[in-house]
This record gives structure tokens, sequence and C-alpha cells, in this order.
């Protein structure tokens, strides 16, 4: 996949210099190569194997990729240079964010795989193409059928995220977006229950990524026109010169189209609170977690790489971008009563904290929105964890009022979803506090005090929201018929672990990692 | 001074002792609440020994630690105190072991468990006493927000019927309060880093930077807001009344006698000496908030039904005094600030305390349900007499040192003020007065409209340990104010001239060293008629 693209990227030197064979680093390629393999791998898997063998297999198959992925990205760290011809950069931010994405994806596909919670062994549907609700479909449920095609898929995606912050060049960009987007809309339409809800959720976000990809295609046309070259570092160069600038304006602008739809960035953000609650749980919290580091990577690579000579162009834009997600997230969020679309409006109002981050075009602000990424990926994945506990007879019990004193009927549950709510709010000795903190500093510093202030005030509005949850489950009394809380396998508690042994960490010593941060802020051109 | 690390050790030992409380099962319950007076007391004795230590006229932070904590952001781990931090962890100090005693039976009703509530207490009791001692301050603001946690689930947990209401109002202001300091927080830390190259938050270094112009403002009203709301000031208020009345009553003893003094501290502390200038241009501003609050307060707590309102509403008033006192911005207003801050501390928790007594006899905290109380409790009477002339100021208690110092230090800049507050004090005679003659004078009222009885015993043994060291202490130090007065006013007045202002003349000579006048840092004093200070030592 890689390789193809790269080749393509390349066709235009090919065309002047005559047959080369192109120049590939292995080694600094190899977490996506690794990605990539396995998932071609699995899908043979999948093809031949017999059903018990690739239930068993299939989800240690993607595990053991996501591992040797994340030592190869550990192997090759401290590498910077420009791969695969120009269209990959392999630098500090790529190789953390690959990581942040490698150990995200692994304790999400944790929960892909978590047999003990469904009755049915699986989040996911018995067969997909079986019509929802009719005697196929309970003939495949009956048969005790799983689809395991999820494993390859999510590998997939996690392959296009690997590249997508990693892209060098506009259509390697691209490339990685759609590689990316077409596996998580198929996971999407995959819940084994609501599977109307699910199906709904895939085609809508499919439609929407679309016509946001074709923004994207176009606006990497018209910038295309105006610098006459996709690579990040040649459009840089071509910006001082005396071309019309309407064109590379406008085609800035259909970019940025693109990019913040994927980071959920209001006005582009309609998709998420459907898709997030439509969607199997654990491809939610894969989404959440992933797709928003992946998209951020990318956003601040094309930004800062290739337009920070127009930044007092774009910066007004973010401004009114980042205020607008702020608020609306946070506000919206407040009127919601289903546990998985106050997360989704939660992760819009991150995604504007985050916007924050990026506003400050500074070193500070590409090194605060790396660690924010991590901070908030580890405690949505957690998150999103607890809700996939808390079930009733239909299976997840996401309305709010269910959750009514559930501090009192299973506390260590309700204890660490209060623990991630507090992180999300950005409560002090949390990690949300830390990032959110290190963003603020950094666009304060950048000038955008009045970004902090809205920042701090819509911190507030969402803490509201937050807040209410925990009251809801410490200080009401549960309901007769209220949901049991399922016990998770190894799996999910491992998960569980994870998540909030990070939160707390990043809250409480957080250096190193800020350290790691800084070290890794610089992009190669 | 000494390698012993006392500051952190004092606020480890009721965390420790939070988390051995915390995993006790529910129905250890006589356990958990010995441990916790036990660790409390252990504080206590901790911090005596720490006082004893600790040289008034030495250095300027004592018992200093510092480590690094986040050093990307210039974030250590550092503790100190002066006199006025040092007097404010002996207070927190003290009222704990009695507001254990007093919470004994609290959280026997709540299905929340007995150990859970002790545990908060204590964890409480380590986070301000942490942000007394912190000179980081990103420590400080951590610690200021920690502490809303365990202060929350106290109220919301084990509180009356409104409980959640009071909670939520409780955190949400707070939080405002808090997040408006992040920002201030993180402009401090941006100045600095522009200034100094890299940024910190040292509070010394800070200080030095000696910050003025209209960021310093704006950064100033950001912790002002935040501490304003802590204290709280007239009129961020309304948030108090709901939660004490709505805390157990050890809670709300705790909340308004101790918490709320890391309000009032910060004033003192971060607001005037990393502020200095913006300090003096706002204090005209600040004083007549606090007047108002001093008479509003007053008024609303004479119109009060309800007696842990009541308490609360006198509260506002006294936090009034207290702001006036730092923001008159001489020697004698920050010293009497800080000893009204102890004070208050204990006289409002004795207050708390009597009417905890009332209501565990009645199940009402209505006033209108009392009458004639002293005719069978007469010692119950008696100490809340007493618990209510000490928020009067009665000469002879502690209280009326602290509020005399204020308006004297007031009177020489601000003297209209000065005068009004002092109708502050002719209101707390009415309604302390007159709470007490109605609940506990006239005939007995023994049913009432809402049914039930009065419980006719008189103090018992615990309610008598819980009261009496409270009441004892503010006759001591109302007879024999100078081992407080002689910490603190060295303390008061490095701050004073740290905040570049001098004391205007004529200096009345009430306490010695208070008099001296203090020395301006920056420029002298435009406040008030001509100006004063800018005279080096």
């Amino acid at each position: 996949m890689t390789v193809g693209s790269a080749v393509g990227g390349a066709g235009a030197l090919l065309a002047q210099e005559g047959f080369r064979a192109p120049h590939i680093e292995y080694d600094a390629l190899s977490p996506m190569l690794i990605v990539f393999g396995v998932a071609c791998l699995g899908v043979l898997v999948d093809a031949f194997a017999s059903r018990a063998v690739r239930r068993r297999v299939q989800p240690w198959l993607a595990l053991a990729a996501l591992a040797a992925a994340f030592v190869a990205v550990v192997v090759i760290a401290g590498t910077r240079e420009v791969a695969a011809e120009g269209a990959v950069a392999v630098d500090g931010p790529t190789l953390f964010l690959q990581g942040t994405i490698l150990l995200l994806a692994i304790v999400s596909l944790l929960l892909f795989a978590e047999p003990a919670l469904d009755p049915g062994g699986s989040a996911f549907a018995a067969q997909a193409s079986t019509t929802p609700g009719s005697a196929a479909e309970r003939a495949a449920v009956g048969a005790g059928l799983v689809t395991t095609e999820v494993y390859p898929l999510a590998l997939f995606s996690v392959g296009g995220m690997l590249l997508f912050p990693a892209a060098n060049d506009l259509l390697t960009l691209f490339v990685a977006l759609e590689v990316l987007s077409l596996p998580l809309y198929l996971q999407c339409g995959l819940a084994r229950r609501r599977r109307l809800l699910s199906q709904e959720a895939a085609v809508k976000y499919f439609l929407l990524g679309s016509f946001s990809s074709a923004f994207l295609l176009y606006g990497l046309a018209l910038v295309y026109g105006y610098a006459g070259s996709l690579r990040l570092s040649t459009v840089a160069q071509a910006l001082g010169g005396a071309g019309d600038d309407t064109l590379v304006l406008v085609g800035l602008a259909l970019l940025a189209v693109g990019l913040l739809f994927k980071v959920s960035a209001v006005p582009f953000h309609s998709w998420t609170p459907d898709v997030y609650q439509g969607a199997p749980t654990p491809v939610t919290a894969f989404m959440a977690a992933c797709t928003k580091v992946a998209a951020f990577g990318a956003l601040i690579r094309v930004f800062y790489v290739a337009f920070d000579g127009l930044r007092w162009e774009w910066r007004p834009m973010m401004w009114a971008i980042a205020i607008l997600t702020m608020v609306v997230g946070a506000v919206v969020a407040v009127t919601q009563t289903d546990v998985k679309r106050m997360l989704a409006y939660s992760s819009v109002a991150h995604a504007g904290f985050l916007l924050t981050g990026v506003i400050a075009t500074s070193r500070a602000g590409l090194s605060s929105t790396l660690f924010y990424l991590v901070a908030y990926g580890f405690t949505t994945v957690g998150a999103f964890a607890v809700v996939t506990l808390v079930r009733d007879a239909d299976g997840e019990a996401t309305h709010l009022s269910r959750w009514a004193g559930l501090g009192r009927t299973s506390p260590v549950v309700a204890g660490m979803f209060a623990l991630f709510l507090l992180a999300l709010a950005g409560i002090p000795l949390t990690s949300g506090f830390t990032g959110k903190f290190a963003v603020f500093a950094a666009a304060a510093a950048g000038g955008a005090v009045p970004l902090v202030i809205v920042g701090v005030v819509t911190s507030a509005i969402a803490a509201f929201f937050y807040v209410r949850v925990i009251v809801l489950m410490y200080f009401q009394d549960p309901a007769v018929d209220g949901p049991v809380v399922a016990a998770p396998s190894a799996l999910t508690s491992t998960t569980l672990a994870v998540g909030l042994a990070v939160t707390v960490v990043l809250g409480v010593l957080p250096q190193p990692v800020l350290e790691l941060a800084d070290r890794a802020a610089l992009f190669v051109r | 001074m000494t390698r012993f690390p006392w500051l952190s050790v004092l606020v480890l030992v009721p965390l420790v002792g939070a988390v051995a409380v915390w995993v006790l099962p529910a129905r250890a319950a006589r356990a958990a609440k010995s441990l916790a007076l036990a660790v409390s007391l252990a504080v206590l004795a901790l911090t005596v020994a720490a006082a004893l230590r600790f040289d008034p006229g030495g250095a300027r932070f004592q018992f200093t630690e510092r480590h690094g904590w986040i050093p990307r952001f210039g974030i250590d781990y550092a503790l100190g105190v002066d006199g006025i931090a040092l007097v404010l962890i002996a207070l927190t100090a003290a009222l704990m072991p009695v507001v254990v005693l007093s919470s004994w039976y609290d959280a026997e009703e709540s299905r929340h468990g007995v150990p859970r509530f002790f545990a908060l207490l204590l964890i409480t009791e380590a986070m301000v006493i942490g942000s007394f001692a912190a000179t980081d301050v990103f420590l400080f603001y951590v610690l200021f927000e920690a502490m809303l946690v365990p202060m929350y689930f106290l109220i919301g947990s084990y509180g009356g019927a409104r409980r959640s209401y009071a909670a939520v109002k409780f955190l949400l202001y707070n939080l405002l309060g808090g997040l408006l300091m992040l920002v201030a927080v993180i402009g401090l830390y941006v100045v600095s880093s522009r200034r100094l190259g890299a940024g910190t938050f040292a509070f010394g270094a800070l200080a030095d930077l000696n910050l003025s112009g209209a960021t310093a403002k704006w950064l100033f009203l950001g912790f002002f807001i935040a501490f304003a709301i802590k204290a709280p000031l007239w009129p961020f208020h309304t948030w108090l009344p709901d939660a004490a009345a709505e805390a157990p009553i050890g809670t709300a003893a705790l909340l308004s006698g101790v918490v709320d003094k890391v309000g009032t501290y910060g004033f003192l502390r971060f607001c005037l000496v990393l502020f200095p200038g913006a300090a003096r241009d706002f204090a005209p501003w600040i004083i007549a908030l606090a007047v108002v609050g001093v008479l509003y307060g007053a008024l609303l707590a004479v119109g009060q039904a309800d007696l842990k309102r009541f308490v609360a509403y006198s509260s506002v008033s006294h936090f009034g005094f207290i702001t006036l006192g730092v923001f008159a911005l001489t020697t004698q207003g920050g010293t009497g600030s800080t000893f009204y801050m102890v004070n208050h501390g204990f006289s409002t928790a004795a207050l708390f305390f009597a009417v905890g007594f009332l209501v565990a006899r009645r199940r009402s905290a209505l006033i209108a349900d009392y009458g004639g109380v002293a005719n069978v409790a007469p010692w119950l009477a008696g100490t809340f007499l007493v618990a209510a002339l000490s928020a009067l100021s009665l000469p002879g208690l502690s209280t009326f040192v602290s509020e005399f110092l204020v308006l004297l230090g007031t009177f020489t800049r601000y003297p209209v003020p000065a005068v009004l507050a002092t109708v502050g004090i002719i209101l707390a005679a009415l309604y302390a007065l007159h709470v007490y003659q109605r609940t506990m004078h006239g005939p007995l009222r023994d049913t009432a409209a809402g049914g039930g009885h009065l419980d006719r015993r008189d103090l018992n043994r615990r309610e008598a340990w819980v009261i009496g060291p409270v009441l004892a202490v503010m006759l001591a130090l109302g007879v024999y104010p100078k081992p407080a007065l002689d910490l603190i006013t060295p303390a008061a007045d490095r701050t004073l001239q740290e905040a570049g202002v001098g004391d205007r003349e004529p200096t009345a000579t009430w306490v010695s060293g208070a008099s001296s006048p203090a020395s301006g840092r920056g420029a002298g004093v435009t406040t008030g008629r001509g100006t004063s200070g800018g005279a080096s030592r």
C-alpha cells in the first residue's frame, strides 16, 4: 500500500529522469509495513481458515502485529528523514504519534476481542450481510457465528492512521485518509445489537466522510495548481512566490475542511454523535482515540510544515473554529441523555482544546498537542471501556438515567468512570489537567489569550456535565430494574487498568512524557 | 532550617491516615472514628512541635523543602511557611480533632459508610495544610482545586435533604473561580518565561518580578475572584449558606472555619505580594465590597430563620472584616486580619458546634422551633452564649483583639469604610443576642408545628470535649494574644513590605513591632490622602 502510493507520488519524477527504481527506506517504514502486511495476512486467514481457528487466531494476530510495529517504532526512535522518495516523513512527531496510535490500538483491540460481556461472545454482528431481524440473521446467531473480519479491517485502518500523520505530500495524505476511513466505515456498521442504528451510523459516516474526502481532494488539486508540487516543503517554498494567492487560499480552506472533519471540529462535527452512538462501543473507543490522534497529527503537519508562511491567513479561521468547537461541544453536551453521545460531544469539545495548541504555531504548541493527544486517547478508551460493562437485557445501557446509583451498586466501575470523567473535565492531578495546562500555556505564550479564556470558560461548562454524571452515579438512588455491571475478562480489565494508570501517572508525574513530546516536537521538512 | 521535612510530614500523615481509615470495612465504624481522631491528634502534636521550632524573627520562609516536580513547566514541589501560614496550619490542626469528635454520629445514617466520611475529612485536612504550606504557585493551585473533591463528597454524600443541589452549587462556584485562577496561573507562567527566560512558579522568584501594568491587573483579578469565591466575599457568597445549611455540622464547621481561610489567605499571600501595583489600584474597590459584605452579611444574619444559615451569613459578615483588614494595606490590618482568620475559625466552629448540639436534640434547624432551652440545658445554653459573644467580638474573647486591629488598621487609611464597618459590630450584637434570646430564654418550647420533642439532656461528655477546648482557646487568646501576634506580626510586616506599602501616620502602638513604618519597595502609596511609605529601612 505504502509502496504503491510512493510510486504514484514519484510519478512526475520518473518521467523527467528516465526510469529509476524508487528508493524505499524499509527500516523507517517498518511499523507501517508490519501492520499492512499482517492485515493482508489476516484477510487470507479469514478466507481460508476454519471458523473456530480464525476466531481464536485473528485477535492475537492483530495484537501481535501492533505490538511488533510498536517495537519497530521504539527501535527506529530518533530517526529524522524523508523516506519513500519524499512521500513519507519519519521524524519526531511521526514516531511519537505512531507509538501513541499503536498503543491505543492495542488497548482498543482488547475491547474488540472481549468474549465475556455479550452473551453472543462478541460485540460484533454474527453475519454482517444478514438483514436485521430476518430469519437469516437468527440462523447466523444460532450457528454462533462471529464477524472476525473486524481484525484485518482494524489493522488496515491502523495502517492508514500510521501513514496519515507521516504523509509528507498531499497525495499520500489523501491515500492515507482513505485507507484509514474505509475500514472504519465498515466497522461502524457491525454492531451485534441495535443493528439498524449501527448501519445508519455507518452510512452517515460514509456519506459525510466521502464528501469531506472530496473537499480534501479538490483542495489539494488547487494547491498543486498554485505550487506545482504536492510535497509539503515545496508548497511551503512556493508560498513566498509571486503567484496568485487566491488559488492557494481556497485550496487551503478546502484542505482544512477535510482535515477538520476527521478531528470533528465544528461545523464539521455533525456525524460525531450519531456515529459514536451507533457504532459498536469497542469501535467507538478505537475511533475516538486513534482517529483523533492521527487526524491531529496530519492537520498539524500540513499547517506547520506546508502553510507556516500563511499563518496570518489561517490563524483567524482556526481561532473561529476553535472557539466554535469548544463552545458547541461543551454546550450541546450538557443536553445529552446518552452516555455515548455525551462522550461524543465531549470529544468535539476536546478537539477545540487541541486546536488552541495547534494555533500556538510554536514548538511548545506542537509538543503540548502531542502530549494532550496521549492523555486524551487513553482516558477516552478507558471511558468507553466502562460503557461496554454497564449492560441490561438489550445490550449496553447507554441512557444516562440508567446509570443512576451505579456508585452504590458497583463502586469500582463507577469510581473508574468518575476518574475518567474528572480527567476529561481537566481536574488537577489527572492527565487531562496536565494536557490542558500545556496547550493553554502554549496558546497564551503565542498571544492567544482570549482563546485561553474561552477554553477555560468552556472547561467550566464541560465540567458541569461531567460532574452531573458523577452526581447521578453517586447521589441518586439506583433504579429498581437497573442495569447489571458485567464482569469482564482479563482483556477489558487490562484496557481499564492501562487507561487508569496513564490517566493518573500523566496527572501526577507527567515529566517523562512531556520531555518525550518536547524532544519529538520537530518536523523534518 | 532543620533537615526534617516537617511540612511534608504534616501533609502526609493525614493523607496516609485517610487511606488507612478508608480501607476499613463499613462495619468497623468505631475503629474508623478512633483512628481518625488519633491521626488528627497526631497532626496537632506535630504542628505544635513544628511551631515551637519556628523562629519568628528568622528567615522569610522556614522548614523549606524543594524538589523538582514538572521541570518542563518550572513546577516544583516546594513547601515553606512564614508566621501567617504557620498560625493557619495550627488553626487547621487544632480544629480537626474537635471536628472529628463533633462528627462522631454524623455519618451513621448515610448509606455511604462511616469510614469514608472520616477519610474524606482527613483528606481535606491534608489538602488545606498543603495549600497553606505551598510556596510554589502551581502546587498551591493544584491543592486549592483538589480540596474541592473531598468537600464535594462530604456535602453531597452526607448532607441534608438538598445536599445534591448544595454540593453541585459549591463545586461549580469554586470550580469557576479555580478556572479563572488557572488562566491567571497560565498567564503568570507566560509572563515569567518572558521575563526570566524560563517559566517558573516559585513564589519568591515571582514576587521579585514585581509585576505591574495591565497584565498584572488581569492576573490579579484572576487570582482575586478565585479567592473571593472561596472566602467568600460579597457578592460571590451565595454558595456558602446553601453548603453550610446542607452539610453535616462538623463539615460545615470545617468548611467555613478552615477551608474558606484558604481564600482570605490567598488575598494576603498571592494577591498582595505577586501584584502589588494592582492590589493598590483595586484596594478602594475591594474595600467597598468588603464593607458591603460586612453589612449585608450581618443584616441577613439578623433575618435568618434557620440556625445554620444564620451562622453562614454571620461568617459572610466576618469575611468582610478579614478582607477589609487585608486590603487596608497596613501592618495592623494585615496582622489583624490574619489573627481574625484564626479567631473566626474557632468562633464560627464553636457556633456551628453549638447549633449542631441543638439540632441533634430537636431534629430541626429552625430558630422558631426552640425556646427556653436554658431552663433544661444550662451548659448547652452557656456554651452557645459564649460562642455567640465571640461572634459579636466581646472584649476578653480573642475575636475582639482581631476585630479591633482590623478596624484600627483600616481607619488609618480608609476612615469612612472603617466607621461603616463598625456598624457591622452593632448588627453582630443584634443577631447574636437575638438568636440566643429566642432559642435559650423564655418559656420552654417543647412541641412545635413540625412535631417532635426536644431531647432535654444537657451537654454530654463528648460534646463538652468538642466545644470546651475551642472556647478555652478563644478565652486564652483573648486575654493573652501575644504568642499568636508574635508569630503573625513579623510575617504580616514582611508581606506588606513586599506589597510595597507602608503604614500611614498616626499608627497606634497596639502591638510592639507592628507600629514600625514598613518600607516601600516601589512607588509610594497614592491611595487615601497623600502618600506614605517609600522610606527604605
